[in-house]
């Protein structure tokens, strides 16, 4: 302090620039995160109004009307939630006990060197773009779908009726086929990620009860992880639901609701990708964004719930939340 | 050495449960087994297909004029998804990190959990809805343009850079921020001199994924600047602008094998550059979390 009168006088500035930098970092901080709140919301109200027209035309009716005729301007979306339902629920169902095997082996049965290796590669399944899932599924997939897979489905399980009727290269297990392979890695690396958390204590304490190793898994992993693996299903789910390319390329763009898992189908998203570019009149190009506004609902409902069922909501009283939050900060610690 | 006082041989319950037990395990390895061999099978058959189609000129030149299935190549699909990519980049970069420093550093518990959960349920909109978003509120008025579908990308490229970066900021040690705060050094500074630098490595892996997502995006593109392979194009972000994963779809739809060729080989070098720069990009975080000790 013996010199403090002799600061330079450019330190002064630099004070000033410091005690301006804070509250501007804080601010423009701020307004960034503000910014991605917002675009959620935007983007619900730029739907809300696109799709005005085709709501005051055919109101909720649209959800359960199957026509989908151009021509004479009359639009429903019954077929293409059926086939959304179909494809995405069907490609969960496959996917989800594989891509829990996968996690299964990729932290308990596979030795140390593997696990890095195969973990790598199922991501590279994840990274692969889907309009090249698309060509694949279209230009081979599909020519064995037609030539093998459906006549065998045909022979064996025929007498059903999901497996009669014609073959195709593209159609509705081919979609199913295409999405499996999208959401398998999905579920997969969020799972072994989450078995890798479950603390060694329990898996070892299961063990030394003479617990074989399934057993072990079937006790005590499984149960641990069992929220997140429901919010890694959701997350998939939302993903099939959204899909819009592939499954715009190997499902055949038809209306109409069928039991055969050979005929042809289409998707909400793929939908909106085959037709908005096409469509002229205004109650067409209406109906596509109520169809992008129903699948907004649909991936927030898939995505909150999912983001609940990992960080339940607290329902214990505000003071006392905040007292944990703050002692919870002072240890350094987030409170979610 | 005496007999033991009960038998050692496994009971018929004991031998019962291993076999579950064995079964369980193959089924799982089958199950791995199942999903490398769907990934050999479609890395093979594009790479099968597309490499024997590449050459130089494919590189080089442009889809010749008119229907022409073998003429020319895809250079203009290239630049442009280059452009569209860049351009959402430079967008999304900026206002992802921006985000991460308030996650991690300055917003209360309460505040960052609704931004992050913002931020995940973006992640999760369909990004044929973020297309049709755009395109009503810029498309509608001024016509298809590479900065739409730059903005599209931007988009779904913000939540994935906000997120990655801002779990890297929290692998830097709270020491170190104390330290720089406890030498009279103000908090913006520190971040920007201090924790930023430091992160750097982890937040370019994370930018890196980000843009592999964003090249291999295909439906925000459709209606944006979905200009075909046939036709001229430039690099001016303000006209369409062609890209890869648009030409891969451009191309399929039609019934000549020439056009089909080119589809591979456009998803051929496509795949190299997504599965290249994702892999380099997780081996890149690997290698920083072990750094930082994460």
């Amino acid at each position: 302090m013996l010199h403090a009168n002799k600061r330079p006088a450019f330190k002064r500035t630099r004070g000033l620039i410091d005690r301006v930098g804070d509250p501007v970092l804080k601010a423009v901080t701020f307004i960034a995160s503000a910014v991605a709140v917002a675009v959620l919301g935007v983007i619900a109200y730029e739907l809300v109004t696109g799709s005005r027209l085709a709501f005051h035309s055919f109101g909720l009716g649209f959800l359960t009307s199957q026509v989908w005729d151009d021509v004479h301007g009359q639009f429903g979306a019954l077929s293409l939630i059926f086939g959304t339902a179909v494809t995405a629920g069907l490609a969960i169902l496959i996917a989800t006990p594989l891509a829990i095997a996968i996690a299964l082996f990729l932290t308990e049965l596979a030795p140390k060197p593997v696990r890095a290796l195969l973990g790598a590669l199922v991501e590279m399944l994840a990274a692969i773009p889907s309009v090249i899932l698309g060509l694949w599924g279209l230009l081979v997939m599909g020519p064995y779908v037609k030539d093998q897979l459906e006549p065998f489905l045909s022979a064996t399980l025929g007498f059903l009726p999901f497996f009669q009727g014609a073959h195709y290269t593209v159609g509705v297990l081919s979609a199913v086929l295409v999405l499996t392979i999208m959401v398998v890695p999905i579920i997969a690396s969020v799972t072994r990620e989450l078995f890798a958390t479950v603390p060694p204590e329990l898996r070892e304490g299961a063990l030394a009860l003479g617990a074989t190793r399934w057993e072990m898994v079937r006790g005590v992993l499984l149960p641990a992880a069992r929220p997140g693996i429901l919010a890694a299903v959701a997350l998939g789910f939302g993903r099939a639901v959204g899909e819009a390319m592939a499954v715009l390329m190997v499902m055949g763009g038809a209306i109409g609701i069928h039991a055969s898992l050979f005929a042809f189908g289409d998707t909400l998203a793929a939908r909106i990708a085959g037709q908005y570019a096409g469509a002229d009149t205004n109650i067409q190009i209406s109906s596509l964004v109520y169809l992008a506004a129903i699948l907004l609902v649909i991936s927030l409902a898939v995505n909150i719930g999912a983001q609940l069922l990992i960080r339940p909501i607290d329902f214990r009283p505000r003071r006392q939340r905040i007292a944990l939050d703050r002692a919870m900060e002072t240890q350094g610690m987030s409170a979610d | 050495m005496t007999e033991p006082a009960f038998s050692l041989r496994t009971s018929g319950r004991l031998r019962r449960r291993q076999l579950v037990n064995r079964l369980m395990g193959a089924l799982a390895l089958g199950a791995a087994l199942l999903a490398v061999s769907v990934l050999a099978i479609v890395v093979i058959s594009v790479a099968s297909r597309g490499a024997s189609a590449l050459n130089l000129d494919f590189f080089t030149k442009n889809q010749a004029q008119g229907f022409n299935p073998t003429g020319g190549g895809i250079r203009f699909a290239i630049v442009g998804t280059g452009v569209i990519v860049g351009i959402a980049t430079l967008m999304a970069l900026p206002l992802g990190v921006m985000i991460a420093i308030f996650l991690s550093d300055l917003a209360s518990p309460r505040l960052a959990r609704v931004t992050r959960l913002a931020l995940d349920v973006t992640n999760g909109i369909p990004t044929i809805v973020i297309g049709i978003f755009v395109y009503t509120i810029v498309v509608a008025a001024h016509g298809q343009s590479a900065l739409a579908g730059s903005l599209a990308l931007a988009i779904i490229m913000v939540p994935l850079i906000a997120r990655s970066t801002e779990e890297v900021l929290l692998l830097i040690p709270t020491s170190q921020r104390e330290a720089s705060l406890a030498l009279g050094v103000s908090r913006w500074r520190t971040t920007f001199g201090i924790v930023i630098p430091s992160a750097m490595g982890g937040i370019l892996t994370g930018t890196t994924l980000a843009i592999a997502r964003a090249a291999g995006e295909t439906a925000p593109l459709l209606f944006l600047t979905s200009l075909g392979t046939s036709a001229t194009a430039d690099s001016n972000p303000l006209h369409p602008l062609q890209s890869m994963t648009y030409a891969i779809f451009n191309y399929s739809e039609q019934g000549d094998p020439g056009f089909q060729a080119k589809a591979w080989a456009t998803a051929f070098t496509l795949m190299c550059f997504v599965l290249v720069t994702s892999l380099g990009a997780k081996l890149g975080m690997a290698r920083y979390r072990k750094k930082m000790g994460g």
